[in-house]
């Protein structure tokens, strides 16, 4: 970022002739056929769907599966309420609210786990040495590429009832008998911490490594203790990857399926679980999809909230 | 905690505790995975008690129908996806990088960066949604579908380390290739390509990884008997364990830790 970039010193100073504002014209339209291929393609198998999973959440359940093409908005009513069947009144869909908080509930601390746990790796990771750094960085980066299904069998291999866990504390005495933990929500929250502690620490690494310790310095010459230095002077800078981690741990955390699935077993479930239950046994798509597009309307509003804070404290500084 | 302060000298980058938690971290993130890979050469049905070493579960791995079967499809799918995924993200980040900003290039990157931000559940679902009204109205189930969603989500996983590999180029070579008569088609054969292969072999392995790992979309999308490695072993969780899902574990886990090394020292290579 030091280094001048001499593309943008040579901007040019005078207007441009209409030849300069043909070729930009020829560029511009050279740079969107290029980028047509790949624009297709998620089209058609990422962004055009969701078009329609916006179409059948307003549709009425067939009677197998699918759809009937009937306008309905019953599946956005059914999201939060529940009409009793038999007497017509309605109420709050417990069932629902209850699998929302969990959700909720799971991911805000799974992200709060996995910054106390990530804050500290980071830290450490961005004081070694520089040739150190890469090796610790890989170190970090090897779980994160590893399949999200073995990381989640690794834990529950661990913490079931006959897994190492257990026998270590039963042998050392602590307990007698061993401790249920697999199929509990301590399990899923677990589970979220293992899988998306990289995730975390990534981000984190990124802004203190280029953190200046003179600032640091400073501080301690001015007599301030460890706990003000790291609360006034290392938190503040790197506030934007402690954002950034928290949202790419609380993300994948709020729409997390598998590790709920194995982890939590059938009765923990999480929103990921709800929506897949629609699609199997439930056999109501439009509530499945009016649940997806819950999701995402939430997952927006958190990638909303984290853009409007990158671009304050990039402003400050 | 007093003692050791007082014989190590301060320094403005020690924060106590911080070391602790780091290696306790570090030692969290291996322990689990360490384990998962000692107990897959158990010679024992038990995946808790050590009966002695053995190749017996990758033997009855290597021999089941089905996995065999799970193993060609992975890779059928994660080569053809990821060859797709390659090619398209390598066109579009010539035409996003070293250009300057032109209309709608935040909406190319918004659209191609998509399957990083929507949660993977809801494209899983809107895919579901949509094949099945094709597989309806064409009569076709094939692999198709599986390898153009896989294709999808991988094109940000390979468009990154490209652009990244590009935005590190002088545009200088091309001029001068350009100067010395070479023709478009010429300088990009014979100078861009070449230039940045080292991010297109990376962006192709992280998309190769990454389709080689998928679940949740998978899951969603396959037809009846098209399980990949990943989706038949969340099926074999559901009913009794056995270690051989261990073993698959364990290989599966030497390919992704292969070519993310191999990833590492492309990435790092400098010219």
């Amino acid at each position: 970022m030091t280094a001048a970039d001499p593309a943008r010193q040579a901007q040019p100073a005078h207007s441009p002739s209409p030849g300069e504002v043909a070729s930009r014209a020829a560029e511009v339209r050279r740079n969107w056929l290029l980028s047509t291929p790949a624009l297709t393609l998620l089209f058609l198998a990422a962004s055009g769907p969701l078009l329609v999973v916006i179409l059948y959440s307003v549709l009425t359940p067939g009677e197998y599966s699918g759809v009937v093409w009937e306008l309905s908005g019953d599946a956005w009513y059914r999201v939060i309420l529940h009409r009793d069947i038999f007497d017509d009144t309605v109420s709050l869909a417990d069932a629902h609210l209850r699998i929302f908080w969990r959700s909720a509930k799971l991911s805000l601390l799974t992200t709060f786990v996995a910054l106390i746990i990530g804050f500290p790796t980071a830290y450490f990771v961005a004081t070694r040495p520089p040739q150190q750094r890469t090796l610790w960085l890989f170190l970090i980066t090897i779980p994160f590429w590893t399949n999200l299904l073995i990381r989640t069998f690794a834990i529950m291999e661990v913490i079931r009832n006959e897994g190492i866990v257990n026998s270590t504390l039963m042998s050392l005495g602590v307990i007698e008998a061993p401790i249920q933990l697999l199929y509990t929500d301590t399990a899923v929250l677990i589970g979220m911490v293992y899988v998306y502690l990289p995730l975390m620490v990534l981000p984190l690494y990124a802004s203190m490594e280029r953190l200046d310790f003179r600032l640091v310095e400073a501080a301690y010459d001015l007599y301030a203790t460890r706990l003000q230095v790291l609360r006034r002077v290392i938190i503040p800078l790197v506030k934007p990857g402690i954002i950034a981690g928290s949202i790419l741990v609380f993300i994948p955390s709020l729409g997390a399926y598998v590790t709920p699935r194995v982890l939590g077993g059938g009765k923990n479930m999480m929103l990921g679980n709800l929506i897949e239950l629609q699609f199997g046994q439930g056999r109501n798509w439009p509530l499945g999809a009016a649940l997806s597009l819950t999701l995402l309307v939430i997952v927006m509003i958190a990638l909303l909230v984290y853009v409007r804070n990158v671009s304050r404290s990039e402003s400050r500084g | 905690m007093a003692e050791h302060a007082r014989h190590r000298p301060f320094s403005v980058r020690r924060i106590p505790g911080f070391t602790a938690i780091a290696s306790l971290c570090f030692v969290l993130l291996y322990a689990p995975i360490i384990t998962l890979v000692i107990y897959s050469f158990n010679d024992g049905e038990s995946v808790a008690l050590w009966e002695g070493f053995s190749w017996r579960w990758y033997e009855s791995a290597w021999d089941n129908i089905q996995v065999q079967e799970a193993t060609v499809r992975s890779l059928v799918i994660a080569t053809l996806a990821s060859g797709i995924a390659t090619v398209v993200a390598t066109m579009a980040a010539i035409g996003t990088t070293r250009t300057g900003a032109f209309p709608g290039r935040l909406a190319i990157y918004a659209i191609i960066n998509q399957p990083l931000m929507v949660p993977e559940i809801v494209t899983a679902v809107a895919l579901l949604i949509v094949f099945a009204m094709i597989k309806v109205a064409t009569g076709y189930s094939g692999l198709a579908y599986l390898v153009a969603a896989h294709a999808a989500f991988c094109v940000p996983f390979a468009y990154l380390p490209i652009r990244a590999r590009l935005e590190g180029m002088d545009l200088a070579y091309e001029t001068a290739a350009a100067d010395l008569y070479a023709t478009p088609w010429r300088t990009f054969r014979h100078v861009t390509l070449p230039l940045m292969a080292p991010g297109i072999v990376a962006g192709a392995m992280l998309a190769f990884v990454v389709s080689l790992d998928d679940v949740v979309i998978t899951e969603f999308v396959k037809s009846a008997g098209q399980d990949t490695l990943p989706t038949y072993m969340l099926g074999q969780l559901r009913r009794a364990v056995t270690p051989e899902v261990n073993a698959i574990s364990t290989a599966l886990l030497a390919v992704t830790v292969l070519l993310v090394s191999a990833f590492f020292v492309l990435s790092r290579q400098r010219r």
